[in-house]
């Protein structure tokens, strides 16, 4: 199972993720993600992916449990 | 400081206590005896029994100390105990009570911490204005090496006195030449901690009580407690009491028989608030019939953490206590997770507007809001804890609330705080 984790001190709040994987991230009012912890569905996987990817800091990550 | 006299089988941690003296060497070996050598307690041994005497952590957590030793154990390189007495909750006592006058139990436990996880080597922290702490540990350690009780090389460090000084990871962090912040995990310190060894961090009262579950056997530690909280545990009981200190109980006792213990209550009481600054507040009826277990208090959505318990006297302002101590750990963020930083800010800020009479109509749904988004989004619990502890005083004095939004201050709001902190970093409202 596949879960959205943040490395909270290595965030500072870019939003690229909010914006791939709406399914499973929003910001908050400072632009800090919250994050739903609901495993990754194999149709959000790729989008999951990419966003972790795309993370300037590498802060997003893909936790498997 | 004194223990519930109507327990069978208290004082244990406190049975040495020596008039505020510290209890020296001889004293201690006295009233407990010496711990079993190696031959005849070894390290699997007695792992296995801190495991069949189900010893939690008492610095707040509640973590099996057992399942901890084991992931020392299992990690790779040279182990390292770390004794954790920062204590850095302002109202706790009992970890600087147990350096200053116990050292040679906390020393005990590790000694056998370090032999349960193979480590030579052991730090002892403290906060450097505990110099309390630090004279009882130096004594105490020059009597251990005239005795040759030392198996282990101790060294001492004096930690930040900041609210986030004990967190593991920042504690390991000070003691290897960093700042006091907590760090991302993986890895945990018991992979990679001090000086990247594998190394087991327990709060000096856990310590105290491994040095007695050696001696005395798993099943003496459970003759204490519930099934789920073995033992006894350190209270520090502050506000309107007529005794406040530390007092050794058994899990699971009323609180009603520690207010009793403590000479009564000295007042009416507003509430009382449990586990300290990052505990809850919970509405003073019936209180009395609380039972100090984990179990119980979470019914409540409250916990023991560290111990400390604050009986607000009800000539107090609630709001303006809760306002200071929001202010003090919104301050006291490391800086360095966004969501902390903005949101403990915020908090602050939006709490400070309401008990002065000056909050935004939505400043009881933001508050609500942000302590709902807040728990789980930092790399420590800082942001949880000050959440909880806004959320359940909203919940307890809702209406004193309502009335300082309405009115502004009240009579009360200057008084002489009760929930106090370390004079050097206390915030000016």
């Amino acid at each position: 199972m596949t879960r959205i984790g943040v490395n909270r001190i290595g965030c500072v709040g870019h939003g690229l993720c909010a914006e791939l994987l709406p399914e499973r991230i929003e910001l908050d009012e400072w632009g800090y993600p919250i994050v739903d912890r609901e495993p990754i569905t194999a149709d959000l996987e790729g989008h999951a992916r990419r966003a972790a990817d795309a993370c300037p800091t590498l802060a997003l990550l893909l936790e498997r449990d | 400081m004194a223990t519930l006299a109507t327990t069978v089988g208290l004082p244990r941690l406190l049975s040495a206590l020596a008039d505020g003296e510290m209890v020296d060497l001889g004293r201690h070996l006295d009233a407990h005896g010496a711990p079993p050598s190696e031959r005849q307690l070894d390290a699997g041994s007695l792992v296995d029994l801190v495991e069949r005497a189900g010893l939690r952590g008492r610095g707040g957590a509640a973590f099996p100390t057992a399942t901890k030793m084991r992931a020392v154990r299992a990690a790779r390189g040279a182990a390292i105990v770390v004794a954790n007495g920062c204590e850095s909750e302002p109202i706790s006592a009992k970890d600087a009570l147990l350096l200053r006058e116990l050292p040679h139990l906390v020393l005990d436990g590790v000694e056998l911490a370090a032999r349960a996880v193979g480590a030579g080597d052991a730090v002892v922290a403290f906060e450097a204005p505990n110099t309390a702490a630090r004279e009882s540990l130096e004594s105490a350690l020059s009597e251990r090496r005239a005795e040759r009780c030392d198996a282990t090389r101790i060294t001492l460090f004096a930690a930040e006195e900041r609210f986030l000084s004990g967190q593991e990871t920042a504690l390991v962090s000070q003691i290897n030449g960093g700042p006091a912040r907590p760090t991302f995990v993986p890895p945990r310190p018991t992979d990679r901690g001090v000086d990247r060894r594998p190394t087991l961090i327990q709060n000096v009262e856990t310590l105290a009580n491994l040095a007695l579950i050696a001696r005395y056997g798993a099943d003496w530690f459970r003759e204490l407690g519930t099934v789920g909280e073995t033992g006894s545990r350190l209270v520090t009981l502050a506000g309107a009491v007529e005794e406040p200190g530390v007092y050794e109980i058994e899990c699971g006792t009323p609180l009603g028989a520690l207010f009793a213990a403590a000479g009564g209550l000295s007042s009416a009481l507003a509430g009382v608030l449990v586990g300290g600054y990052f505990g809850s507040w919970l509405p003073a009826p019936g209180i009395g019939q609380l039972e100090l277990s984990d179990e119980a208090l979470a019914r409540h959505g409250a916990a023991l953490g560290c111990g400390a318990i604050v009986a607000l006297p009800a000539s107090c302002c609630a709001v303006a206590e809760t306002v200071r101590v929001a202010i003090y750990l919104a301050t006291e963020t490391a800086g360095q997770c966004g969501p902390c930083v903005h949101g403990t800010s915020a908090i602050a800020r939006t709490l400070h507007g309401v008990a002065e009479g000056k909050a935004s109509p939505t400043a009881f749904a933001d508050l609500e809001r942000w302590a709902a988004e807040l728990p789980g989004r930092g790399a420590c619990h800082h942001p949880n804890g000050l959440a909880h502890f806004v959320s359940t005083a909203l919940r307890t004095f809702g209406p004193q609330f309502s009335d300082h939004a309405r009115r502004g201050p009240c009579a009360a709001c200057a008084d002489e705080p009760v929930l106090t902190f370390p004079q050097s970093i206390a915030p000016r409202t």
